[in-house]
């Protein structure tokens, strides 16, 4: 058929006067169609075998680098379910979001502190274990998984875990950090204008407040107090406040930040000049969780994915591409050595021991949300 | 009957027409706009419920607590005019050639200039600037020349910067549309009357391109008072305007009848400035187009 008999098909088919499938067949498109599908059948297949149960696209809520890429499109290729990503800079943002509605997630990321408050303001399901065959509570740790147990019922199940110190650039840094207040003195002295901290009121009221020795999750007045006065007079001297921190590390705009374990782990691998360090007065351990909020609309779908990167041999290659250690032994059974001994990872009993978890008091607590926008705005 | 209808048939005919063909637009002025500000005015004497978000209650308390954000008044009331004024310094000798000196095909291809950037992400656009005003880029030039170690990326220069660049067409264009409108004749008659370039393009051209400058800064500078992603990205959260303030206020804090009041006062700042300039300004346009507005 040459171009002219097709474009003159083409427009028939677009007034109505012929139907789809006879334009399908007149010009060869619809056979040429049928041939590309048996060509490639692990592309279409088990998008057939599925598509009634799971839809075609499921939309997840996380944070930055925290997937490896290539799972998503293994679940996509395995189910033919797209997967949809946005991403969070703290789970103020996305407790603010599931509240006002509308979202339209399937599954989402909170941390361990958040789930309670989720629970009580009726956001989330207690999770379906027999959709999740995957997921084995028998083998995970214990500590990073029961923020996701309330009353008995599994809300949420153990995504990863971390801790949450500092990132170092030893090639402009000298000094032999150990501790927030060095962190802090030197942000504030030496190497004013190349510190970075999160845009996010826990980790980095919590770690000022750890420059005094008070706890992580202080809502004392005096010890809140103390920690602005901290806060504010160390704005000036800080290159950003920003959650992603990475780009301006890596370009040497910034020297050190505050720094979750993923991303130090990141760092690290490709600029082994960039260490990292958990504060000796303690700070933050933490473990993120997988959950469904209520309502959402591709839930089979939302559970398939959660179910998917659950798997052990799966997981393993998400540990592998963001660097969090799972709680899961089996898990950890399938990972190389050297990840396993990585102190980033997996860092010292000493410097884990003093190390707290979030509580829900402290995401919701309205002083130390205020404080953060003072400074913000300072 | 004949068909003849009564002067005062037809105009109600006229009248219930007009009401018909305005009605889908002013539904969706009403659903869009009137009600959302209500539903602000509203929760602005509201109270934060104890887990963030809305509780109803009457008090002005989030009003008497917006010194708190006096920081982000004062970035936004300080930098918006600023980027308005710079964005118009540099708007108006290029709006100027183009539309005047420019050969009609010069003219075509730099204009396409000035428009190819929409094409693209504003995001995306952003981010460039955010490498070239990063440690790598511009400072290392100016180091590379000798000119001593600066600091770009983070300050209100690079906001100033990110600003002036993002909204320049906007300026660009109204005032070119206004000059190119303008009888060249008139100038030509000014120096027949024996006045000098400079004083006809004070006296001529100038204000016959008021309606362009006026629509210009109007449309940059309500756009840059409720600016967000510029600050966000090239002031790295520390060069915090209203927007960011409106942001936290809303996702971070979740203290939304406090973010309703300073989303409030943002709209009757905004209100108060429009309408001043339009004041002080109306002799120039009065009696010609003022597009837009």
């Amino acid at each position: 058929m040459d171009r002219k008999e097709f474009i003159h098909h083409m427009r028939r088919w677009q007034k109505g006067s012929i139907s789809r499938r006879q334009f399908l067949g007149v010009t060869g498109l619809g056979l040429a169609t049928a041939v590309l599908v048996k060509a490639m059948p692990e592309l279409l297949a088990p998008r057939q075998a599925f598509a009634g149960d799971l839809g075609d696209r499921v939309s997840l809520s996380t944070w930055p680098n925290y997937h490896d890429p290539k799972n998503f499109e293994d679940f996509t290729a395995k189910t033919g379910v797209n997967v949809e990503v946005n991403v969070f800079g703290s789970n103020e943002e996305m407790l603010a979001k599931l509240q006002a509605g509308g979202t339209g997630w399937d599954l989402f990321v909170p941390t361990n502190y958040t789930i309670s408050t989720y629970k009580e303001l009726d956001l989330i399901e207690p999770l379906d274990l027999a959709m999740l065959p995957n997921y084995d509570p028998a083998s995970m740790e214990k500590r990073f998984v029961e923020a996701g147990m309330i009353d008995g019922k599994t809300y949420a199940v153990s995504k990863d875990w971390g801790t949450t110190g500092y990132a170092v650039n030893t090639k402009k840094i000298s000094e032999k950090m150990t501790s927030w207040k060095d962190f802090w003195d030197l942000a504030m002295g030496k190497y004013s204008g190349r510190a970075m901290v999160h845009d996010y009121q826990l980790t980095t009221i919590g770690n000022a407040l750890k420059y005094y020795g008070y706890s992580f999750n202080s809502i004392a007045d005096k010890e809140l107090a103390d920690a602005e006065k901290l806060l504010l007079a160390a704005k000036p001297h800080l290159f950003a406040i920003n959650s992603d921190y990475q780009p301006s590390m890596r370009n040497g705009d910034a020297w050190l930040t505050v720094c979750w374990t993923g991303d130090g782990k990141q760092m690290h691998r490709d600029l082994p000049e960039i260490e990292y360090v958990i504060g000796k007065e303690g700070g933050e351990i933490w473990s993120d969780f997988y959950a469904v909020p209520k309502g959402a609309p591709h839930r089979a779908a939302g559970y398939a994915l959660a179910d998917f990167l659950l798997t052990p041999a799966v997981n393993a290659k998400e540990v592998q591409a963001h660097g969090y250690p799972s709680a899961d032994a089996r898990t950890n059974k399938l990972l190389p050595k050297e990840l396993l001994e990585d102190p980033i990872m997996y860092p010292a009993a000493e410097l884990l021991a003093p190390l707290e978890f979030g509580a829900a008091a402290t995401l919701t607590n309205p002083a130390r949300a205020e404080i953060m926008a003072r400074f913000k705005s300072a | 009957m004949t068909a003849i209808r009564t002067s005062a048939q037809v105009e109600r005919r006229a009248r219930w027409v007009t009401a018909l063909l305005l009605g889908p637009s002013f539904l969706w002025y009403l659903a869009l706009l009137v009600v959302p500000l209500a539903v602000v005015v509203v929760f602005s004497f509201g109270e934060r419920a104890p887990a963030g978000g809305y509780q109803a209650g009457f008090t002005i308390a989030n009003y008497l607590n917006l010194p708190a954000r006096s920081a982000a008044f004062r970035n936004t009331l300080l930098l918006a005019p600023l980027g308005t004024i710079v964005c118009l310094l540099a708007a108006y000798p290029l709006a100027y050639y183009l539309a005047i000196k420019a050969s009609p095909r010069l003219r075509l291809f730099l204009l396409i200039l000035v428009i190819v950037p929409f094409w693209t992400s504003f995001l995306i656009r952003t981010y460039a600037w955010m490498f070239i005003l990063g440690g790598r880029g511009l400072p290392s030039v100016i180091e590379w020349l000798g000119l001593g170690e600066v600091r770009l990326i983070n300050t209100p220069l690079s906001v100033l910067i990110g600003m002036v660049y993002g909204y320049l067409p906007l300026m660009v264009f109204p005032i070119f549309v206004s000059l190119e409108r303008l009888d060249k004749r008139l100038i030509e008659a000014a120096a027949d009357l024996g006045s000098n370039p400079w004083r006809s393009f004070l006296q001529v051209t100038l204000p016959l391109s008021a309606p362009g400058v006026i629509t210009g800064c109007m449309l940059v500078f309500i756009l840059l008072m409720g600016e967000y992603l510029i600050p966000q990205l090239l002031g790295g959260g520390k060069v915090f305007f209203i927007g960011n303030a409106l942001v936290d206020l809303f996702l971070q804090s979740r203290n939304w009848p406090f973010g309703s009041a300073v989303a409030m006062s943002l709209v009757i700042i905004m209100l108060a400035t429009v309408t001043v300039y339009l004041r002080v300004t109306r002799r120039y346009g009065a009696g010609r187009d003022v597009s837009l507005l």
